[in-house]
């Protein structure tokens, strides 16, 4: 099942994923124009398509500052963490069979460790930046992502309950019959609505809420390390709408095409309704926030995770 | 456990797993000894979630990947990010550091000390004496863990659940914001 060729494989992601990365800002940008009625970045190029490497230019070239009140270290450490995280996770993602670096056994738990290191990134760079917005931002990142966390974990429960294993390409191969989004509705919307908590997107973007907050944890980032949580977000945004076609619907499999194209299709289609959650709307208070994960989502991961037990048990 | 002959390829291979894990223990050590030495809390904290990273490659170096995967999960990813959640709501400044530094006089180090070289003591008398077990390994998947965790050791995990609800409904309870009746109860019962 692993790939041949590993280097090669490392390489194909890191470059394909970087690429779309940077991509998805001028496609966010586009989309949003799209929907509000404006034409959006359409100079640099055909259909401003190099925006992005303008845009790269310029914030390769910008003054790179450290504040002097700022834990260097640390201050430097918490970007890099971010990117780390969030590409190592894709190595145990099966993108197409044959195409995969390492198929661990244990890869969705691989998947949410690395997510759940990914939290220091911005609590850090909150703690780190030594400037009271930065602290509530990293504050209210910390408490936001770990209270998600619990139930984005319990929510998957079911789809390895029902595959019988963490091995995604075998979740994968599970679904040759039927994709899990029909029986794990449930635990397909509390994924998917933990997902956006967790990569801190619209409308759960509290950490860096700039009407309050200026900008949160980077407020005090310029340069390429603000780049860096800039690109840490949109990679989230790629894992996590890739997670979602991998775990509900059927990762790569699909007729006549072939299977890359099925699984690229699969995902861009969750990247848009991404980029539609924040055209669409409005931003939660952060009590709401907080209670919504406990009091809801929390209880809703268990019973549905109670449920699915109970059925397969019986049907076992 | 081997079932074809020894090749040159499972020397290789087992080169590389000593290799990780001398790494790996270390790296877990050379963290611990700065955890233990920062005065800066934060720091000390960043310090130990490498140590337990590093004990996490261990894990899985020899056969365990279901431990090795809930110790990044739930020691490095929720407890610590807690103990971080705290230190920074604390704010500890400048002046926490150089209390810390006080704290940190060289005749506080004599105690510890002289414990862990009875243990170190101890540890070369067992090598010594051939008494080490030679290093074996099994793997242990998530099926492994669930079988033994729900088989032998099903008592100590009702156990574990029980207290961990406990706990979870005295936080909720010392975690509800009183409501004046509430109150007026608690006034009328003392």
């Amino acid at each position: 099942m692993t790939s041949p060729y590993p280097i090669l494989a490392i390489l194909g992601i890191l470059v394909v994923v970087m690429t779309l990365a940077a991509g998805l800002i001028w496609l966010e940008r586009r989309l949003l124009a799209l929907w509000q009625d404006r034409y959006g970045p359409n100079r640099v190029g055909p259909f401003g398509l190099l925006q992005v490497l303008a845009d790269m230019i310029k914030i390769f070239f910008k003054e790179d500052w450290i504040p002097p009140f700022a834990d260097k270290v640390v201050f430097v450490i918490a970007p890099a963490i971010i990117v780390g995280t969030v590409l190592m996770s894709f190595a145990v993602l099966p993108i197409a069979p044959g195409i995969i670096v390492s198929d661990l056994n244990i890869g969705l738990l691989f998947i949410l460790g690395m997510s759940s290191i990914g939290v220091y990134s911005v609590v850090l760079a909150g703690w780190a930046s030594d400037n009271k917005y930065s602290l509530l931002g990293g504050l209210r990142a910390a408490a936001q992502m770990l209270s998600y966390e619990v139930f984005m974990g319990l929510a998957l429960m079911g789809v390895v309950l029902l595959a019988g294993s963490f091995q995604l390409s075998e979740i994968v191969s599970a679904q040759r019959r039927v994709w899990f989004v029909v029986p794990q509705f449930a635990g397909f919307i509390l994924f998917l609505i933990a997902g956006v908590a967790e990569t801190r997107r619209l409308p759960f973007d509290l950490p860096e809420a700039e009407s309050e907050l200026i900008a949160g944890f980077h407020s005090e980032y310029s340069g390429m390390k603000f780049g860096l949580f800039f690109v840490g977000e949109y990679l989230g945004v790629i894992l996590i709408s890739s997670l979602i076609t991998i775990l509900f619907f059927g990762g790569w499999m699909g007729p006549v095409l072939p299977p890359i194209i099925w699984f690229v299709l699969k995902m861009m289609f969750f990247i848009c309704f991404f980029i539609l959650l924040r055209a669409a709307l409005p931003r939660p208070r952060f009590d709401q926030l907080m209670s919504w994960g406990w009091k809801v989502m929390l209880p809703l991961a268990l019973a549905n995770l109670l449920i699915t037990g109970a059925v397969a048990l019986a049907w076992g | 456990m081997r079932a074809r002959p020894w090749m040159f390829t499972d020397f290789c291979r087992e080169g590389k797993m000593i290799a990780a894990f001398y790494t790996a223990s270390a790296v877990a050590i050379i963290a611990t000894i700065l955890m233990l030495t920062r005065v800066n809390a934060v720091h000390a904290l960043l310090h130990l979630i490498v140590s337990l990273l590093a004990v996490a490659v261990i894990l899985f170096d020899f056969g365990a990947p279901f431990a090795a995967a809930l110790e990044v999960i739930i020691y490095a990813g929720a407890i610590m990010v807690l103990f971080v959640f705290v230190v920074m709501l604390l704010n500890l400044g400048e002046a926490a550091a150089r209390a810390e530094r006080a704290l940190l006089k060289p005749s506080a180090w004599i105690g510890p000390s002289i414990l862990t070289l009875i243990l170190l003591a101890e540890f070369l008398w067992l090598l010594g004496h051939g008494v080490a077990p030679a290093v074996q390994v099994v793997s242990q998947g998530p099926v492994e863990v669930g079988m033994a965790l729900f088989g032998p050791y099903m008592l100590g995990v009702e156990l574990a659940s029980m207290l961990l609800l406990a706990g979870l409904v005295a936080a909720y309870h010392l975690g509800t914001a009183k409501s004046p009746r509430s109150e007026a109860t608690h006034a009328s019962h003392s």
